[in-house]
């Protein structure tokens, strides 16, 4: 057997002849020599004549064009400049994403008035300047194409143009007026602005009897709830996962997706950086049904049943000493349960559990879990309790009740779309008929705005003023970066208008911070930083009450239990609920498990794979049938009586009884023509919308249905992933890990690994310079170079779409995915190592990989116009203008890092439109004037026919030095230049700077960590300016090594 | 693409010239090379005006003193040409030494001290000072239209009618030749064919062609690398406004309007509220040099200020704003292709180079013109002989961010100068990005 330690793909594991022949050629093109059936070129259908009829055409063609006269372009200056712009310097100014209760403070940097990239603010203890994936992506959908540009009234399912807000409040007003008793009702996202809450205040006070309802699609009500039942408070409190030495997650990706995974990656990535003198991680389990990204971060993990998820809480209570009795469970989660209890007892106070499940009485369970582990005011904080989840979910049922009963006059809707996301949406609809005045305040005509009859644009938070308060005390403030750039208003000014109230939105919030920071100073200075916060933090317990876990542990243990499949319905890093559908770079994202993007799919276990179609993925042949070609086998998932036709993934780390399904996709207007102008060109096809598989128990809705039905349909449908090319073609020593008891016991392994290797090429010390024929170069100056640490990066992605905005990284589109074109500078790559049919054992492991800056790079010596060539300062260089694109350079890359434009994917040629039909209509959309908005001025469009690759953001690295110089000073570490990815990292996985410099960040990690610093490929004497930080996992074993060992034994009997 | 094509710009006319040279020696037609060498005279004339323009016109003028004296009659106030060499490459060697006249001139011009010029060649200098020394002075009176006088009168017309001059008698003289020698053949009784006619010969045929692919081809690439190129352009704006009035005579600092040059990487066109500082009370022009168009056409200056508050919506009677301002849509000269990044601050205030370098004596045009081509090769020249900002033994405080260059800073001590190009000023990703 020849196993591969760690694999991208199943054909990688098992060596596969077609995936030696897919890796052979990296773009996989066949040469268009279509119609020659063997017969003379001249009767070839495309023959030689032809071919030189065309040429003499487009010569003559290019001619005429070129020797047109030179256009004349003008030059516009301002009549009055604004005092603080200078036109090709960018500016920064603080203010905070807020998105469906979502709140992050960040920093918009703003190009000749335009914002074009979103970037963390350091000064929020909260994030600490890190970013999501989604922050970093919302600036595009400021340009978005699908924005409603004036307010509407909505006639026989068509919009109708009103002419001005006077003409809208006017039609407002008249139906406010004929509503009698009937209650208005606020349905919104969770609100966390105080400013907003005020507003509302007032208005709930000129109507009697109207009220605001909170709802979010992905709920927290089973925490809220559960929090009440023991705590008496009904919020979330601050979770200290650097606090924790154990972390116990029950199938929350608090990584990824759950409650604020920005300021738990921070936080858990704190516990799991390690320090050489004194190697110490923290140690995470995770209990899931399929490999999430958190459980592929954890170091044990155990699959499970979603349904048995109560059982696991009321079991690892159990253990604990809690005083309940556990249902039945298998033998293999009983002993992960023991283990975890003795852990978790082992560091108490200085453990947390935390559980993704939506049901109250589990969420009951875990504070009880929590309490005995001694979480409650250590890695439970009540001093600052989360806010930004407030909504219960059957306040929102009850209201559509309310509004089928009738009982509802007026619904305004802001925020939310429960059109979408609503278990039962159908039922929302037509109770929506039965209201009589409906409003809705939104970016776009979607799902629900459709069916309301006024529709009054909302502007996109980059042009709105405002506030929010996370956590009690900590205030993030919003300023406009951009004017309007549509007839918009905010929702609080029509609240405003409506109750009376002259004011502005803009004034109002004035006023409020005026008075409450108390100077005009203060509030400037609150504006520029762009948060408030107390000075300094405290941690506080709760008194728990565990009156109501007898009867949470009856509820759990009354469950019955099925034998059926089981969907779980989870949310990917790039769609979550749909807030950002219709945004290309979140759609191209690939999900960093099953690195499929474009699409939703169903995520099988190999398990089902075997007792379905026969295909053992562990096996060749079977392996190449189900993974070459992209055409995935079309499921018909049923669940309740409803169903949904999905491809199928095989995903190895899920329960073999368990489908996966993501939410966020499957966008659709009523009228499906619609939705692209509605919705977003983005959105067509894209998935499915699964939301009416969840479940709503009487209390909260649940995000899994414990009785579904899968059956394998004819159909095939091409999902495009980007795993199964990017291929090293048999060089395996990209990854190194070590378990900690190894790396406490023999710290110098992988030094004395290298070391051993390189040993015949003058070992480390000597490496550079006799392991190589050529002659060393000058490097006078700087010599950049960026450490990655494998133990901190978590794969979120925010780094993947921070370099889209800041280089002008193209989408290209489904179709393009699926002929490997993607383009992303960089990529995380994902190993698996374990068995594939043992769930438990899968391994993962990420690595972000991006152009390694060779200083011997191979693709500069191959390329016949030397369009790339090395810099003194270590970079190596891309000159567009110069390439020709022979592609030579990417095929000698090892890392498989170049890209090449196969098309005009930017819009970057003269010739509006003619990549009409060639390329996917996204492109095209991301080529809309709107779109192109986006663009960093700084850095060059490049044309079709061009290779391109990560560039160290060199624009940001002249940018930093031209700053220094203009300040007569030296560089900065750390300060005047940041690379995007590192800036958007919120674990800080990434250190960027100049080497050279003995007291820079980037030199003192890679002093430090002496024996963990590895490069990729090292053998290969490319000598890469990006080194690795080697993964330490907190593990027994490390799969992967250990097959190794295991192989090399075999080949000897052998 | 035109800045990548810059390279050819300097080996293509060899090329041309080696195929120029194979014809001429096949078929006799030794004119062709006459011709050449008097092209290549005229060549090394114009090298000195442009090396005097991009190394010494930002200080020094030939016939008026500006930061540093004129330089007109300097051959013979340093008969000494070694000497003259010595302190244009290296002046602080010269001044080290102890010469007398130099010490006395450093002390005149207040200490300020002089470029140094390492990477100029002998012959480089010699071609500088002979421009300085032969070419003709400004005129006095206004120029009237017909471009700058004195200009050298072109002779290729008078050498084109000369070669076909020649080419005519010579064929004439072939025909002859082989009439003759039928008819001596006919006379000795040698059976000779029928003469072809000359256009029906292959020969002439071939070598018509052959002509006629190698002037083509060399005008096809000299077209194509200029490309998208436009020295001395000079468009007409919509306000005649002279840089001449306000930065010659009335020596306005350019960065008074085009202070985003030490910021940004656009030196960018002035707000109309920055004219209005000054032209809120000046609103009539009362210069005495009349203001003339390239086409000779008279200026009234007065009307172009009225046009000016015509824009900004003033009423200079009532001496307020009443209308609101529009702006003004110049049309843009100096235009870099999307793939070059160009950043003023980098060169202003970092390099400290003074404005007139690209763009010329600016402070003489009444319209602007684009005084360089823009290419890249006249970007890399540039990098490769101007020195770097360092921070140096001799008092230069330089620029701090360049100490990092440790490597260097023993050469400098040593009186090397290190170029734009050693740091890396020559690499692509400087510009291209």
């Amino acid at each position: 057997m020849s196993d591969k330690k760690y694999w991208q793909s199943f054909g990688e594991r098992t060596n596969s002849e077609a995936f030696q022949k897919s890796s052979e050629n990296e773009f996989n093109e066949e040469l268009s020599l279509d119609g020659l059936d063997g017969k003379g070129l001249l009767d070839a259908k495309h023959p030689r004549r032809d071919f030189l009829k065309y040429l003499g055409f487009s010569t003559a063609a290019a001619a005429l064009a070129a020797s047109c006269e030179t256009p004349v372009k003008k030059v516009i200056p301002y009549v009055n400049k604004p005092e603080d712009l200078i036109p090709g310097v960018a500016n920064y100014y603080a203010t905070t994403y807020v998105s469906g209760g979502d709140v992050v403070s960040i920093v918009a940097k703003v190009r000749d008035g335009r914002p074009i990239k979103i970037e963390g603010n350091e000064l929020s203890t909260i994030t600490r300047g890190g970013t999501s994936a989604k922050v970093q992506a919302s600036v595009l959908d400021l340009y978005d194409t699908a924005r409603l540009r004036y307010p509407v009234q909505m006639v026989n399912g068509g919009k109708k143009e009103v002419s001005t807000f006077e003409a809208f409040d006017k039609l407002v007003a008249d139906d406010l007026g004929t509503l009698g008793s009937a209650p208005i009702v606020l349905l919104t996202s969770t609100i966390t602005s105080p400013t907003s809450k005020e507003i509302i205040a007032s208005f709930l006070a000129k109507y009697p009897g109207s009220k605001h309802i909170q709802y979010d699609a992905d709920s927290y009500s089973g925490i809220l709830l559960a929090n009440e039942a023991t705590y008496g408070k009904k919020s979330i409190p601050s979770y200290q996962f650097d606090e924790a030495k154990v972390i116990v997650s029950l199938g929350a990706d608090f990584l990824g997706t759950w409650l604020s995974p920005i300021e738990f990656a921070r936080q858990y990535a704190k516990g799991r950086k390690v320090n050489e003198k004194n190697p110490d991680v923290s140690k995470h389990y995770q209990f899931e049904s399929i490999l999430s990204l958190t459980g592929g971060n954890s170091d044990e993990r155990f699959v499970h049943r979603p349904s048995e998820t109560g059982a696991i809480a009321l079991a690892l209570l159990a253990e604990l000493g809690g005083g309940v009795t556990a249902p039945a469970l298998d033998e293999k989660l009983k002993t992960g349960i023991k283990k975890v209890a003795k852990d978790l007892l082992a560091n108490k106070g200085k453990a947390l559990v935390v559980s993704g499940s939506n049901n109250v009485n589990v969420q009951i369970i875990v504070n009880a879990i929590n309490e005995a582990v001694g979480a409650n005011g250590t890695t439970l904080n009540w001093s600052s309790p989360i806010q930004w989840r407030q909504g219960i979910d059957s306040d929102f049922a009850s209201l559509v009740s309310d509004m089928d009963g009738g009982k509802v006059g007026a619904l305004f809707v802001y925020g939310v779309n429960p059109a979408y996301t609503y278990y039962d949406a159908d039922k929302f609809k037509s109770a929506l008929k039965k209201v009589k005045a409906s409003v809705s305040f939104n970016d776009r005509l979607d799902e629900t705005s459709e069916l309301c009859k006024y529709v009054i644009p909302a502007p996109h938070y980059l042009e709105s003023w405002g506030d929010a308060e996370p956590k009690p005390g900590y205030f993030s403030l919003l300023q406009p970066t951009i004017a309007p750039l549509f007839k918009t208003r905010p929702f609080e000014e029509s609240l405003l208008k409506w109750s009376g109230n002259a004011s502005t939105h803009e004034d109002y919030v004035r006023a409020y911070w005026l008075r409450k920071a108390g100077s005009l100073d203060a509030y400037e200075k609150a504006l520029q930083d762009g948060v408030v916060e107390p000075s300094s933090s405290s941690s506080g317990s709760a008194s728990f009450s565990a009156a109501k876990v007898a009867e949470a542990a009856s509820a759990i243990t009354a469950q019955k239990k099925g034998d059926k499949f089981e969907v779980v319905l989870y949310q990917t890093v790039a769609a979550g609920v749909g807030n950002h559908s219709n945004n290309p770079w979140l759609l191209e994202l690939p999900d960093p498990i099953t690195r499929a993007d474009w699409d939703n799919y169903a995520v099988v276990s190999p398990k089902y794979a075997i007792d379905t179609w026969g295909i053992d993925i562990s096996n060749r042949r079977q392996a190449d049938k189900y993974e070459v070609y992209p055409d995935k086998q079309v499921v018909k998932v049923t669940v309740g009586g409803k169903d949904v036709l999905l491809p199928a993934l095989i995903v190895p780390g899920t329960h073999e009884k368990v489908i996966g399904i993501a939410l966020g996709y499957g966008r659709q207007s009523a009228d499906d023509k619609n939705t692209a102008d509605n919705i977003g060109r983005a959105v067509v096809g894209v998935g499915k919308n699964v939301f009416p598989f969840a479940m709503f128990n009487g209390s909260t809705f649940e995000f899994f249905a414990p009785e579904a039905t899968i059956v394998s349909t004819e159909d095939t449908y091409k999902v495009a992933q980007v795993q199964t090319h990017n291929s090293y073609e048999g060089r395996n020593e990209v990854v190194k890990e070590m378990t900690l008891a190894d790396f406490k016991k023999s710290p110098k392994e992988i030094l004395e690994e290298r070391e051993e290797e390189l040993k015949p090429y003058g070992g480390i010390e000597g490496y550079r310079a006799e392991g190589t024929l050529y002659s060393e170069y000058d490097k006078p100056g700087i010599k950049w170079g960026m450490s990655i640490d494998m133990n901190s990066c978590v794969a979120c992605g925010a780094c993947v779409v921070a370099c889209h905005a800041e280089n002008n990284v193209p989408v290209v589109g489904k179709s393009e995915v699926l002929r490997y074109h993607d383009m992303h500078w960089l990529r995380i790559d994902r190993y698996f190592s374990g068995n594939p049919n043992d769930a438990d054992s899968i391994q993962t492991v990420f690595q972000p990989m991006l152009c390694q800056h060779c200083d011997n790079a191979p693709c500069e010596n191959v390329c016949p116009v030397s369009a790339t060539n090395h810099s003194t300062e270590g970079l190596n260089q891309m000159a567009y203008n110069r390439c020709i694109g022979t592609r030579y350079c990417a095929n000698n890359c090892p890392f498989k890092v170049r890209r090449f434009n196969w098309a005009d994917y930017t819009g970057a040629d003269s010739f509006p439109d003619n990549q009409r039909g060639i390329v996917d209509d996204v492109v095209l959309m991301m080529n809309d004037d709107l779109s192109r908005m986006v663009l960093n001025p700084d850095v060059t469009v490049r044309s079709r026919g061009v290779m391109e690759k990560c560039s160290f953001c060199v624009q940001r690295l002249q940018e930093g030095k031209l700053n220094a110089k203009k300040e007569n000073r030296t560089l900065k570490d750390m300060v005047d230049i940041k690379t995007a990815c590192q800036q958007a990292c919120p674990t800080e996985a990434i250190v960027f700077g100049d080497v050279r410099d003995r007291e820079s960040r980037i030199a003192k990690t890679r002093e430090d960590n002496q024996q963990r610093v590895f490069y990729a490929l090292e053998e290969l004497h490319v000598l890469p300016n990006v080194n690795y930080l080697a993964k330490i996992r907190n593990t027994e074993t490390i799969l992967g090594v250990e097959k190794e060992e295991k192989v090399e034994v075999a080949e000897k009997h052998s | 693409m035109h800045a990548a094509t810059g390279d050819f710009s300097t080996f293509m006319p060899q090329i041309v010239t080696m195929y120029y040279r194979l014809i001429a020696k096949r078929i006799y037609l030794s004119f062709f090379l006459v011709a050449l060498i008097t092209l290549s005279n005229k060549l090394s004339a114009q090298d000195g005006k442009a090396l005097f323009q991009s190394n010494c016109a930002s200080c020094h003028s030939v016939f008026k003193q500006v930061t540093g004296p004129a330089l007109r009659g300097v051959t013979g106030r340093v008969p000494d040409n070694k000497l003259l060499h010595a302190w244009i490459h290296n002046n602080a060697t010269v001044l080290a030494s102890g010469n007398k006249y130099f010490t006395d001139l450093f002390n005149q011009f207040s200490k300020t001290p002089m470029n140094t010029f390492p990477n100029l060649s002998d012959a480089d200098i010699d071609a500088i000072l002979k421009y300085i020394e032969t070419t003709p002075p400004p005129s006095t009176t206004p120029t009237d239209g017909g471009g700058p006088g004195g200009k050298e009168p072109d002779n290729s017309f008078l050498y084109g009618i000369l070669t076909i001059i020649l080419a005519v008698i010579m064929l004439t003289m072939l025909q002859v030749n082989s009439n003759l020698k039928k008819l001596s053949d006919d006379k000795e009784g040698v059976p000779s064919q029928e003469p072809i006619p000359f256009y029906r010969n292959k020969a002439y045929i071939t070598f018509v062609i052959l002509i006629l692919f190698v002037i083509g081809g060399y005008y096809l690439v000299q077209g194509a690398i200029g490309l998208g190129r436009n020295k001395d352009y000079q468009p007409e704006q919509p306000i005649f406004y002279s840089h001449k009035v306000h930065a010659g005579t009335n020596q306005i600092s350019c960065l008074y309007c085009h202070g985003n040059a030490l910021q940004s990487k656009h030196a960018t066109v002035p707000a109309l509220n920055v004219c209005m500082n000054c032209h809120a009370a000046i609103n009539e022009y009362t210069g005495k040099e009349k203001l003339y168009r390239e086409n000779g056409e008279e200026v009234n200056g007065t009307a172009e200020i009225q046009k000016l508050y015509s824009y900004t919506g003033y009423d200079p009677k009532a001496g307020k704003y009443t209308e609101p301002g529009k702006p003004v849509e110049w049309t843009k000269i100096h235009n870099l292709p999307d793939h070059v990044f160009f950043s003023h601050a980098q060169h202003t205030n970092a390099g400290k180079v003074q404005c007139q370098t690209c763009h010329g004596p600016i402070q003489e045009m009444n319209e602007v013109k684009q005084f360089a081509d823009l290419s890249m090769g006249w970007c890399i020249n540039c990098h490769r002989t101007t020195k770097v900002n360092f921070p140096d033994s001799l008092g230069n405080d330089g620029n701090k961010f360049y100490s990092i260059y440790e490597k260097f800073h023993k050469d400098i001590k040593a009186g090397d100068s290190i170029t734009v190009e050693k740091i890396g000023g020559t690499e692509c990703q400087k510009c291209h990005y």
